[in-house]
């Protein structure tokens, strides 16, 4: 076994046992992968949207002047949008508000009550600042708010200078803001619920993204931050820098080190643009048109589009998951997401996810669900893995173009790879077991009617189908029903918090902060429990003031002094977990707060007016840093009552920069912990609970070995059926022919023995042993020779069957006939229409004899007989002797009776050995039967060395010996009265079996209704019998003929030369020679509709035109050769080396459906489609292509297989299993056919 | 124009051999019709896939100004000369005529991922390939030129690997990319930067990857009619 074979057998395990997974835990396996997917995307939110990011351009402030309009001759760095005024300059007041030192009696509102409070204050300042101009001069004058926009009305300001803050939420008045009972529920009223991308209202009027402002409950840095936001239409130096002093005068920021110097103008693209429009448009058409047919080839499901949708989810969620990872670990996209974005699609594609659909549904349909899942899954593995090496490869050369856009795509495009590579193992995978476990149960219920309409009175051990397969509903309704516990609700809440970031968190902060783990004593209508809050409020910081280094405990009324303090503190209480002087730092993120807010802040802040900021730009000032302290006093005195009934978060843990990034990922990770956790437990359970394996722990995954029981390569087992085969036993060696015609079954083995059985019991009827093996061996031990070694030579002593050139003393010949004979089948496969017409019966008139052979045969047949009927009157008065032999062993009756007349064969043959030595001597020797046909009681046997003898199948006595040709015959057919012989040197030999019967001989034999066939006429053994060689037609073919079929009056060969051809059987012309096909033809199939199908070794299949001589249709089929075809009225049944059986469309050549099964050794197809493998028979339906039944053939036979197969019309289905025959009645197949 | 003269009377000949081998079969006259009309209408969807290609990707050039046009042509809405799309339009459908009978006069029929999924990723790659020719900035022309080509044979070997598609890929692109020349030196139009004599070297490269694509779509048509034929005879 190579690397590569190992590799790739345990890649296809590891894929089988994930496939089995996937199958038997579809809804945790889509919630975890839902959750990974938005997990993955998360960073996406802050990414802008593609084609509209703004485009920034920064100058310094002090040699700012407004830009011309006209184009400058020496551009620099200057881009071209930078012309004339901007729409707005905007200045923002930046304020860092704490109440300092902390004292333990303050409740968590005060963080931020009174600092808001100073909101107003500033505003007045900002007001009546008056430098040259007032501030209405020089600010942007709005008039009206965008209509719609009711809900904004109250606050946003609806004229007058468009000046921003927090204290728009009380209309900037003082008195609503000291009488709001509950700052944060006014605050949060406006904000908009669900998900949303652009700048909400409590952005826009705190100017810094939510989770910066340090409104909240638990806040533990205890600094608030918020700006005032005034939006100047001109640009005035000297009022701003007067605005600016006199803030920094009254509110000094003592370690601010911001600077002032840099103005920036963001730029705001334009709409896209048609130019650009209609290439994207066309590669997003191109796209869904590479969509649509890709999925349009999604079949045989049982929700095509769902499929469809999963597989473009997958697709999608895959590119999205990129970007997201992407951008996770820092790569900002520069591409335009929206112009790559299609090519991604292609280039990852849609062929794996269709690859797998097509290769699950092509599994039985009858396994379990699991199971095609797993082996669907596996048998695509390596070709899936290939793929995507070969893809990573490939992007991996483009990533070493070196050009960074190239670079930066193909990153893309691995990442992209692998999510979907993951996505389609868990996602797609799992969305399709759910997609046919829906079909089974449709079809299920489809099927149900029918069986219920049937009488329920048939308990018989011999509807095995009629119970349904237990595995079946099992495990749909456990698999849907155990995830809905805390699991579903724990990633559903995960998947919560990650889809809505802002909403869920605020609603997490105000649950948690309503609701304190110990017993909430604020919420649920009961009476706060005052006494209870304030120990544990302070208790935690006296907790944490342990750990801190001890500090004075500053005086609350000294305002200024904590004022000093604050600002003379710098490192040593840095590190102190929650200070109890509150830091106000400014560091280098102030500076240019506004980057952190959405970038359709400010468009959004404009377009509440109606003003676009699109292909316009706006001038951002530097911000006036603020710093405002707040004594306790001053926080206690502006208390609403209402504040204290809020109880102080209980969560005393980490630094409290980090508690809220924190919070939200610790919610995530211990409900994606718990989910895992769950999904183990409910793994373990289900184990448990459940059992019975369903082919997970039984056999492991791999070819079966050979001999062990199960059929199915994945160790599944299909119902066990009651029907045991009947063995026939008697061969002491391997069999190599099988010949039957309904009645009677024939069989010859590797040691020339050949056997008559009955088909209906079983029993042995006759044993015709090898004459030249029992003489030279004198009836010991029989040696086993091997027939099929030698083509020419291996030639031994022949005993019987003389040479025709020397049967000229017809007394010997004449040996007693009984019944007709039959064609022989060739060595490989053992289909048989049984299309035997009526025989002329009519043997009155007497053919006249052909060329070549002596018309002595014709002559004196009148003796003849009278001589046969004395001789053979008295054992066979009855035409059936089946009660003559009762057991298998071979010294019955009928082979009693046959001694004499071997006996008279091998002295006669001795004889004449002698006299055609000379003449002779390849020809003479022993050869083994290479074909044998069987009609009627006549077996015709075609034997290696080229002779042609007619036995009777019921005495055992040799009728009749042709030895015209001298090659091997390979292949024997036997139709009417006419037995066509094939060479092994491609000779073609038409001989003709003439009876000569006496009157009022004609027997039948069985009832007529007993099978389909029509009661055949027997010949007795009265009738006297030759076989004339009428017609040879040399070098029929290029090489040897390697099968002949004969049906509706036309003889067909295959040849290894490639050809097929077609002879009438009257005349022995040959009417066409089919070509079409590459390589050796191994199967063919006519019947007698006239339809003629052949395989050959190159998988191709043909249908051809017997009339014309036309091909109809051409498919290939099968990887190697074609092993065996069928044709029914509406399909073409063929098998493979490939280990398949494709189930064809007859009239369009399109594949059904394909069996997928694992050496097959031999198959015979009938309807329905009975097919084996090692050891065992199974039986197929073939309209739904369900595994209906399997028979094993025994244990016993270690490492034989089924070798030929035989179909009788009485449903009995003959194996040739080594030394031993089995017969398998199938009668519930054809109960459920009526 | 050299092209498209060549070309054309490569399609008149092409176009007289299906009826020419059997001038006396009755019966066959409906098929042969059939087939007339047939490759009409083959004809007309690949030149209207080539205009609509043509004008698509003119616009990606001209956005970047990497072709310019005399300001008087620029009179239609798609600010391109009015002779280029049908230019291109002819062009396309005369190679995807011209490949399934190159197959089928080879007999060797192609086979490989004849299915619209992949020539609707093809168009895509070559839409791709375009799209990096005009937006993507590239180091200098060698390195443009060179990724290009890798893509076009990279577009070949994904969605063709047929030897006749190859060279005629090839020899197609050579014609196409003289008579390109031969446009610029005649004061047609002319492009921004030209590298390689009057042109920028990566034409050949779209050319080929062109000539892949139509080839493509054009065997896929042809397909649909080969089996229409035949349920016709089969029909009959």
């Amino acid at each position: 076994m190579t690397l590569r074979q190992q590799l790739r057998d345990k890649i296809s395990a590891a894929f089988y046992r994930h496939g089995l997974l996937c199958a038997s835990y579809p809804v945790p396996i889509i919630l975890f992968t839902s959750a990974s997917i938005l997990t993955c995307c998360y960073p996406l939110l802050r990414l802008p949207l593609p084609g509209t990011g703004p485009v920034e351009y920064t100058t310094g402030v002090r040699d700012y002047s407004v830009p011309s309009h006209e184009p400058q001759g020496d551009l620099g760095e200057r881009p071209d949008w930078y012309r004339g005024p901007p729409v707005a300059y905007i200045q923002q007041v930046v304020v860092k508000a704490a109440v300092s030192p902390w004292d333990s009696s303050l409740v968590p509102v005060d963080v931020f009550r009174s600092p808001l409070g100073r909101a107003f204050s500033l505003l007045e300042e900002i007001r009546n600042h008056v430098h040259s101009d007032g501030l209405e001069t020089l600010c942007l004058q709005v008039t009206d708010l965008f209509p719609g926009l009711r809900r904004m009305q109250s606050v946003l300001p609806e004229h007058g200078c468009l000046l921003v803050s927090p204290g728009n939420y009380w209309q900037n008045q003082r008195e609503l803001f000291d009488l709001d009972p509950d700052l944060l529920k006014t605050i949060q009223k406006h904000e908009p619920k669900g998900l949303h991308t652009s700048a909400t209202l409590r952005d826009l009027l705190f100017g810094v993204p939510g989770k910066y402002t340090g409104v909240s409950h638990y806040n533990r840095k205890r600094v608030v931050t918020y700006t005032i936001t005034v939006v100047l239409s001109t640009y005035d130096a000297s009022f701003l820098g007067g605005l600016r002093a006199r803030l920094k005068q009254l509110h000094p920021s003592a370690n601010c080190s911001l600077r002032d110097d840099h103005m920036v103008h963001v730029h705001f693209k334009e709409e896209i643009g048609i130019a650009e429009l209609v290439p994207l448009v066309t590669t997003y058409f191109i796209l869904f048109a590479y969509i649509y047919f890709s999925t349009r080839k999604i079949d045989m499901v049982k929700s095509k589009w769902g499929l469809a949708l999963a597989a473009v989810v997958t697709v999608l969620s895959s590119l999205l998951m990129s970007v997201g990872l992407c951008t996770l670990f820092g790569l900002t996209p520069t591409l335009n997401g929206g112009e790559i974005f299609p090519y991604l699609v292609v280039v990852i594609g849609l062929e794996n996810v269709l690859v797998l659909t097509k290769s699950v549904v092509s599994t039985p349909v009858d396994l379990e669900v699991k199971l095609r899942i797993a082996q669907g899954l596996s048998n695509e593995s390596w070709s899936i893995m290939k793929n995507m090496a070969t893809e990573l490869c490939i992007i991996l050369i483009g990533y070493f173009t070196l050009v960074p856009a190239i670079q930066e795509f193909c990153l893309f495009a691995v990442v992209g790879l692998v999510s979907d590579f993951f996505l389609q193992m868990f996602f797609f995978t799992t969305v399709l077991s759910i997609d046919i476990r829906r079909m089974e149960l449709a079809d299920l219920n489809r099927r149900l009617p029918a069986e219920a309409g049937l009488p329920p009175t048939k308990p018989g051990p011999l509807r095995p189908r009629e119970v349904p397969p237990p595995p079946r509903p099992s495990p749909h309704t456990i698999t849907l029903q155990t995830p809905r516990g805390p699991v579903g609700t724990v990633i559903w809440i995960g998947i919560l918090v990650y889809t809505d970031p802002a909403g869920i968190r605020a609603y997490l902060a105000a649950q948690v902060s309503e609701q304190s783990p110990l017993g909430d004593p604020g919420g649920g209508g009961l009476p706060p429990h005052l006494g209870v809050a304030p120990v544990f409020r302070g208790g935690d910081p006296t907790s944490t003031l342990t750990i801190k280094p001890p500090d004075p405990t500053p005086s609350p009324e000294n305002q200024s002094q904590g004022h000093h303090r604050a600002s003379a503190r710098t490192g040593p209480l840095a590190q102190a977990p929650p200070p109890a002087v509150p830091q106000i730092t400014w560091g280098a993120e102030d500076e240019e707060g506004w980057r952190r807010l959405s970038f359709r802040h400010w468009p959004s802040l404009f377009s509440y007016y109606n003003i676009t900021l699109a292909k316009r730009y706006i001038s951002i000032l530097p911000v006036i840093p603020v710093t405002v302290h707040l004594s306790p006093q001053e926080a206690i005195e502006t208390r609403h009552p209402q504040d204290t009934r809020h109880p102080p978060p209980s969560i005393p843990k980490v630094s409290a920069d980090l508690q809220t990034d924190l919070t939200l990922y610790k919610v995530a990770a211990l409900g994606l912990a718990a989910g895992v956790l769950l999904v183990l437990l409910l793994f373990c359970l289900y184990r448990v609970l459940c059992p019975r394996n369903y082919g997970q722990n039984g056999v492991i995954h791999g070819r079966r070995r050979r001999g062990d029981l199960p059929c199915d390569d994945y160790g599944y087992s299909p119902p066990v059926s009651e029907i045991s085969p009947l063995l026939l036993r008697g061969h002491s060696m391997d069999i190599e022919c099988l010949a039957s015609d309904g009645m009677l079954l024939a069989s010859c083995c590797l040691a020339g023995q050949i056997r008559v059985w009955d088909t209906q019991t079983g029993d042995c009827l006759t044993v015709i042993p090898n004459e030249g093996l029992r003489r030279s061996s004198s009836g010991g031990c029989w040696e086993p020779r091997e027939g099929w070694d030698g083509v020419g030579g291996a030639l031994e002593p022949e005993c019987f069957g003389p040479s025709l050139g020397c049967d000229g003393p017809s007394e010997e010949e004449v040996y007693p006939l009984r019944r007709r004979a039959a064609p022989a089948w060739p060595t490989l496969f053992g289909d048989q229409p049984d299309l035997t017409p009526l025989i002329d019966t009519n043997f009155a008139s007497q053919p006249p004899s052909h060329l070549c052979t002596p018309p002595r045969h014709g002559f004196d047949f009148g003796g003849l007989v009278e001589r046969a009927y004395m001789e053979h009157e008295r054992p066979s008065p009855s035409a059936y002797p089946s009660p003559s032999s009762a057991s298998s062993s071979p010294p019955t009756g009928a082979s009693l009776q046959r001694r004499p007349s071997t006996g008279d064969v091998a002295v006669f043959s001795t004889q004449e050995r002698a006299s055609a030595a000379g003449t002779q001597a390849g020809a003479d020797g022993e050869s083994s039967v290479w074909a044998m046909e069987l009609r009627g009681n006549l077996i015709a046997a075609g034997r290696s060395s080229g002779k042609l003898e007619l036995w009777d199948a019921v005495e055992g006595s040799l009728r009749c010996i042709n030895e015209d040709g001298g090659s091997g015959i390979t292949a024997l057919a036997f139709l009417n009265n006419r037995i066509v012989a094939a060479r092994l040197n491609g000779s073609l030999d038409f001989f003709t079996v003439e009876i000569n019967k006496p009157p009022g001989l004609l027997q039948y034999r069985g009832a007529p209704g007993r099978g389909s066939m029509p009661p055949s006429p027997c010949y007795s053994s009265e009738d006297v019998i030759s076989c004339q060689l009428t017609r040879s037609v040399q070098c029929a073919h290029q090489k040897p003929i390697t099968v002949l079929r004969a049906a509706a009056g036309r003889v067909v060969t295959g040849s290894q030369d490639h050809t097929v051809r077609v002879y009438r059987l009257e005349d022995s012309c040959c009417l066409f020679t089919l070509q079409g096909h590459s390589g050796g033809i191994t199967a063919i199939y006519i019947d007698q509709t006239m339809v003629l199908a052949s395989g050959g070794q190159d998988g191709a299949i043909c249908l051809w035109d017997v009339l014309t001589g036309s091909r109809v249709s051409h498919v290939y089929g099968h990887r190697g050769d074609v092993t065996s075809l069928v044709c029914t009225t509406s399909c073409v049944i063929s098998s493979g080396l490939d280990d398949l059986i494709c189930i064809w469309d007859r009239s369009t050549g399109i594949k059904l459906y394909s069996i997928q099964q694992v050496q097959c050794t031999a198959a015979n197809l009938l309807f329905p489609t009975h097919t084996c493998f090692f050891g065992c028979v199974s039986f197929w339906d073939l309209n739904f292509g369900d595994l209906l039944q399997t028979v094993y053939l025994g244990q016993s036979s270690d490492g034989q297989g089924v070798r030929q197969l035989l179909v009788l019309d009485n449903a009995a289905i003959i194996c040739d299993f080594g030394s031993e025959l089995s017969l398998v009645y199938v009668p519930s197949v054809l109960e459920k056919l009526d | 124009m050299s092209l498209t003269l060549t070309a054309m009377s490569d399609s008149a000949v092409i176009r007289g051999q299906p009826k020419m081998p059997r001038p006396n079969w009755g019966p066959y006259i409906s098929v042969i019709t059939n087939r007339t009309t047939n490759l009409v209408i083959r004809g007309a969807m690949l030149f209207s896939v080539g205009v609509f290609l043509a004008l698509v990707l003119n616009l990606l050039q001209v956005q970047r100004n990497v072709t310019l046009f005399p300001p008087d042509v620029i009179s239609s809405i798609f600010s391109s000369a009015w002779w280029v799309p049908p230019c291109c339009g002819t062009a396309s459908a005369l190679i995807g005529l011209l490949y399934p009978c190159i197959d089928s006069r080879l007999g060797e029929p192609h086979k490989f991922k004849r299915e619209w999924s992949s020539v609707m990723r093809c168009v895509a790659v070559f839409v791709g390939i375009n799209h990096a020719s005009a937006k993507v900035d590239f180091a200098n022309n060698v390195q443009l030129s060179l990724t290009l080509a890798a893509l076009s044979v990279g577009l070949w070997w994904t969605f063709d690997r047929s030897r006749s598609g190859f060279g005629l890929g090839v020899s197609i692109a050579l014609l196409a990319t003289l008579a390109t020349q031969l446009l610029v030196y005649n004061g047609v139009f002319q492009y921004t930067s030209p590298d390689f004599l009057y042109i920028r070297s990566w034409l050949p490269c779209i050319f080929f990857a062109g000539v892949i694509t139509m080839g493509n779509i054009g065997r896929q048509l042809a397909l649909y009619e080969g089996k229409f034929c035949q349920e016709k005879t089969h029909q009959d």
